[in-house]
C-alpha cells in the first residue's frame, strides 16, 4: 500500500531513508539541509523505532559517526549544506576509501543563489574527487525513491553514496507516493574485510588500486540506472544533457513535449554509453544543470569529438546563480529559436515602485544588544577590528550596525582575530554565536589561549542555532566550561545578559576586556526571540 | 484545471500558512502540486515569496516562468509589485494595502496603490482591517487566502477543511475565527471581480 504526501524535497528524502531501514541520522544544520534531521526527528515512526537523530556538534562529527554506524553494518545518513561538506572534507573523502558496509549516504544541499549561504560550491566535484557514486534528484518522488536505492547502491558497491539535493529541490513541496511498510533495520555486522578500514599506507594503497577498479563498476551501475536515461527526440540539430532539477526546467520550456534527444542525469559517474549515443545522433550537445559546469567538464573530456558542447562554460547558460526555467528557455531560444513547441511568455512590466528589503535582526533579538554596546565602546578606537562569524549575527554587517569586517567560514572569527593581532592589530575582536563556537570555535580559542592572545572573544550566546530555525545548540550551558576548561583565564571569562537595560554595563565590560592585554571572554546571553516565543506558546 | 500563484511577503507575514492550507486542499482534490518555499536568511524580515502550482495534469518546474502566473497574493502592496514580471497579462493580483515598512526608503505607499491600479485586475482593501472585524490582526493572511480563493478552481468546502485540519488542535474557536476570516475575504474580492 501506498499513501500520498505532501512533502518538501528534504522531507521526502528522509523519509525514503526511514522506509528503507534507516537507523541513524547525523546532521548539523545548515540551509537548504536542516529539514532532512528535522523530519526525521520529527517522525513518529522514526521515534518508535529509536531511530538516532541527536544533531551533532558540527559536520565533520556527523559524517564520522555515520559512518561508524555503517561500519557496524547499519544504514545511517548523515545531512548538511554545501559549505557544511568542506568541515565533513577529510572523513568524505577517506570514507570512500574505507568504503560502506551498511548503506551510507552522505546528504549535501547545495545553494546555487546563495539564498542563505557564502558560495556557490557544486558538491558533484567532491563526489568526483573521492571517486565516490553520487545521486541527484529531479524532483521529490525521485528523492524519497532514491534514498532506498542509495543504501542498496551502498551496500552493493561497499561504498558511500554522495546524495545531491539543492536549494530549490530541498524546499519544494510536492505530492509524494510513499510506503506505508517500513523495511527491517539491518542486524549489528561488521565488515567483511575489516582491513580496508585502517588506513595506513599499506593498506591504503591496496584499497586506492581497489577503488580506481570499481569505477568501472559504478559505471556500470550508471548506465543501467533508472534515474538515468535518454529519451529520443526527432530534432537532431540539438541533443540535451539535462541533471536533477534542470530537467524539469527543460520540460516546461516545451510543455513536455520535448523535440530534441535527451539524456537525463540523475546518478553518477556519468553514464558514458548513453552520452556517446546522444553525441552521435545530435549535431551539437547543450548541457542544462544546477550548479558549476560539472557535466560540460566531463563532457569536453570524455566526448569531445570536435562537435560543439554548449552550456556555461561557453558562455551559452549564466554561470552564476541558480537555473530558472526562464533561464533555460531563453538558452534554447538562442540556440535554436525555430524550436518546435517551445512556449514563449511575455514578461510582465517591470514595476517601478519597488526597494529592496534586505533581512535585518530580528526586534528584541540580544544581538542587536551586543552591537549596540560594542559599537558604544569602540567608538574612541577607530582602528578597531571585529571578525564575525556565521549565523544571524552575520546581519551586524548591515544596517544600523555595520559591525563587522569579516565573515568567511565556521569559526573563522575568533582564528582572524587571533592572527591580526599577530599581525599588531589593536583591538582586535571577534564575534561568534553560542553554536558556531562549538562547531569550529573552541579549537581556534584553545591556539589563542596558549598564546595568550590580546584578542576579544564575544560568544553572543542566544541559546540556538538560530538562523536556521532554533536548533538545539551543542554547548548550551556549558560555554563558561568550555573556555575555562580550554584554559582561559577565569578572571576574562565574562558573563552578561544581552538586555538593553544593560547597555552601559556590557559597554563597559568590553573596554575593559579591550583594555586588558591578553586573552579574553566575554559571553554575553539572552534566548533567541524567536525560540523564547515559541516556549512561550507551548507553555499556554 | 491549472493556477500558478505568486504568493508574497515579509517575512514572519504567514504567506507559508496560506501555502500549507491551499496545498493539503489540493491534495484533497487530487490536484497535482508544487510549492517552492523560501527558508534561512531572508525570513528574517526580508521579501519572502513562494510559487505555488496547482494542476490537474503533472507539473514540471517548481518555479513559475515570467510572464505565466495566474495570480500575485501578497500580504504588503510593494511586495505585490516586486513579483510583477511574473504575471500574465490576464492574471490577478489580490494584496492587502497596509505597508510594512521597516526600511527608510520606503517608496510613497500613493504611487505603489496607483501602480497597482494600473494592472487592471486587482482586489486590494487593507486585510488586517478586515481581520480586526472578524476575529483579530493575526488572521489577515485568512483574509488574504479568502480574498484569493474565487481566482483558485478548489471548491470552498475543501479549503475550510484544510483550514480546520491546520488549526483544529488549537480548539474551536480559532478555527471558527480563521473561517470567519476566510469567508470575509472571498466576500470581499467577489464585490470587486
Amino acid at each position: 500500500m501506498r499513501t500520498k504526501r505532501l512533502l518538501l524535497g528534504d522531507e521526502a528524502l528522509a523519509l525514503g531513508a526511514i522506509k528503507a531501514g534507516l537507523s541513524g541520522a547525523y546532521a548539523y544544520p545548515g540551509t537548504p539541509s536542516t529539514e532532512i534531521m528535522e523530519y526525521v526527528q520529527g517522525d513518529e515512526e522514526s521515534r518508535r523505532r529509536g531511530i538516532h537523530c541527536h544533531w551533532s556538534s558540527n559536520e565533520k562529527t556527523a559524517l564520522e559517526a555515520a559512518l561508524g554506524m555503517s561500519y557496524c553494518g547499519k544504514r545511517a545518513i548523515t545531512s548538511m549544506k554545501h559549505v557544511g561538506l568542506n568541515v565533513a572534507a577529510d572523513p568524505f573523502v577517506n570514507s570512500a576509501m574505507t568504503g560502506a558496509n551498511g548503506g551510507l549516504l552522505v546528504i549535501s544541499a547545495d545553494d546555487p543563489s546563495m539564498h542563505s549561504s557564502q558560495n556557490e560550491q557544486d558538491s558533484r566535484f567532491y563526489g568526483d574527487f573521492a571517486m565516490m557514486p553520487m545521486l541527484e534528484p529531479s524532483n521529490q518522488q525521485e528523492a524519497y525513491d532514491m534514498a532506498r536505492k542509495g543504501f542498496e547502491l551502498s551496500e552493493h558497491l561497499h561504498i558511500p553514496v554522495l546524495v545531491r539535493m539543492v536549494t530549490r529541490l530541498s524546499h519544494s513541496r510536492a505530492v509524494v507516493e510513499t510506503e506505508n511498510e517500513a523495511d527491517m533495520e539491518n542486524h549489528l555486522h561488521y565488515p567483511a574485510n575489516p582491513r580496508q578500514w585502517v588506513l595506513m599506507p599499506a593498506v591504503s594503497r591496496e584499497r586506492n588500486r581497489q577503488l580506481i577498479k570499481d569505477q568501472e563498476k559504478f559505471v556500470y551501475e550508471s548506465e543501467k540506472s533508472q534515474f538515468n536515461r535518454l529519451e529520443e527526440g526527432e530534432d537532431h540539430s540539438l541533443g540535451i544533457v539535462a541533471s536533477g532539477i534542470a530537467y524539469n526546467y527543460l520540460q516546461e520550456a516545451f510543455g513536455g513535449k520535448v523535440p530534441f534527444s535527451v539524456v537525463k542525469i540523475g546518478q553518477y559517474p556519468l553514464p558514458v554509453k548513453m552520452l556517446k549515443h546522444l553525441r552521435d545522433k545530435s549535431d551539437a550537445i547543450l548541457i542544462l544543470e544546477e550548479g558549476q559546469p560539472f557535466i560540460e567538464r566531463q563532457m569536453g573530456g570524455l566526448l569531445y569529438d570536435g562537435k560543439t558542447i554548449y552550456g556555461k562554460l561557453s558562455g551559452h547558460v549564466v554561470r552564476d546563480g541558480e537555473l530558472t526555467p526562464d533561464e533555460v528557455a531563453r538558452t534554447i531560444k538562442t540556440l535554436r529559436p525555430e524550436a518546435a513547441g517551445l512556449k514563449a511568455h511575455k514578461e510582465g512590466n517591470a514595476p517601478e515602485n519597488v526597494v529592496g528589503r534586505p533581512p535585518a535582526l530580528c526586534q528584541g533579538c540580544g544581538h542587536r544588544d551586543v552591537y549596540g554596546a560594542m559599537n558604544a565602546a569602540l567608538e574612541k578606537y577607530p582602528d578597531a577590528k571585529v571578525f564575525g562569524d556565521i549565523g544571524c549575527y552575520t546581519l551586524g554587517f548591515l544596517k544600523p550596525f555595520n559591525a563587522i569586517d569579516s565573515c568567511v567560514d565556521m569559526g573563522a572569527s575568533i582564528t582572524m582575530a587571533k592572527g591580526a593581532a599577530d599581525a599588531g592589530q589593536f583591538p582586535s575582536l571577534a564575534i561568534i554565536g553560542d553554536s558556531t563556537f562549538t562547531h569550529s570555535g573552541m579549537t581556534g580559542l584553545l591556539d589563542a589561549i596558549n598564546e595568550n592572545s590580546n584578542i576579544v572573544v564575544v560568544i553572543s550566546d542566544n541559546l540556538t542555532t538560530g538562523m536556521t530555525g532554533g536548533q538545539d545548540s551543542q554547548g548550551t550551558g556549558k560555554l563558561e566550561e568550555i573556555c575555562i576548561g580550554l584554559g582561559a583565564d577565569p578572571a576574562h571569562v565574562r558573563t552578561i545578559d544581552s538586555l538593553p537595560k544593560l547597555h552601559d554595563k556590557i559597554r563597559d565590560l568590553f573596554e575593559e576586556e579591550i583594555q586588558y592585554p591578553g586573552l579574553s571572554v566575554i559571553i554575553s546571553r539572552r534566548e533567541c526571540i524567536q525560540t523564547a516565543r515559541r516556549h512561550a506558546s507551548a507553555k499556554k | 484545471m491549472k493556477s500558478d500563484i505568486i504568493l508574497a511577503g515579509v517575512g514572519g507575514q504567514g504567506i507559508l500558512t496560506i501555502a500549507t492550507i491551499l496545498g493539503s486542499a489540493a491534495l484533497a482534490d487530487d490536484l497535482y502540486l508544487k510549492q517552492a518555499e523560501v527558508h534561512g536568511m531572508s525570513q528574517r524580515g526580508g521579501d519572502v515569496q513562494s510559487n505555488l502550482r496547482l494542476s490537474s495534469k503533472p507539473i514540471h518546474s517548481d518555479l513559475i516562468p515570467k510572464g505565466a502566473a495566474d495570480m500575485i497574493v501578497s500580504m504588503e502592496p510593494m511586495e505585490a509589485l516586486r513579483y510583477l514580471p511574473y504575471l500574465s497579462p490576464e492574471g490577478w493580483i489580490v494584496t492587502s494595502t497596509l505597508p510594512f515598512v521597516n526600511i527608510d526608503n520606503y517608496p510613497d505607499l500613493e504611487a505603489i496603490k496607483a501602480e497597482l491600479q494600473k494592472h487592471g485586475n486587482v482586489v486590494a482593501f487593507d486585510m488586517e482591517a478586515v481581520a480586526k472585524e472578524v476575529a483579530s490582526a493575526r488572521s489577515s493572511n485568512l483574509v488574504l487566502l479568502g480574498a484569493a480563493s474565487p481566482f483558485v478552481d478548489i471548491p470552498q468546502d475543501k479549503i475550510e477543511k484544510a483550514i480546520e485540519g491546520l488549526f483544529g488542535r488549537k480548539g474551536p474557536q480559532v478555527v471558527e475565527a480563521n473561517i470567519a476570516a476566510f469567508r470575509r475575504g472571498r466576500e470581499m474580492a467577489l464585490q470587486t471581480k
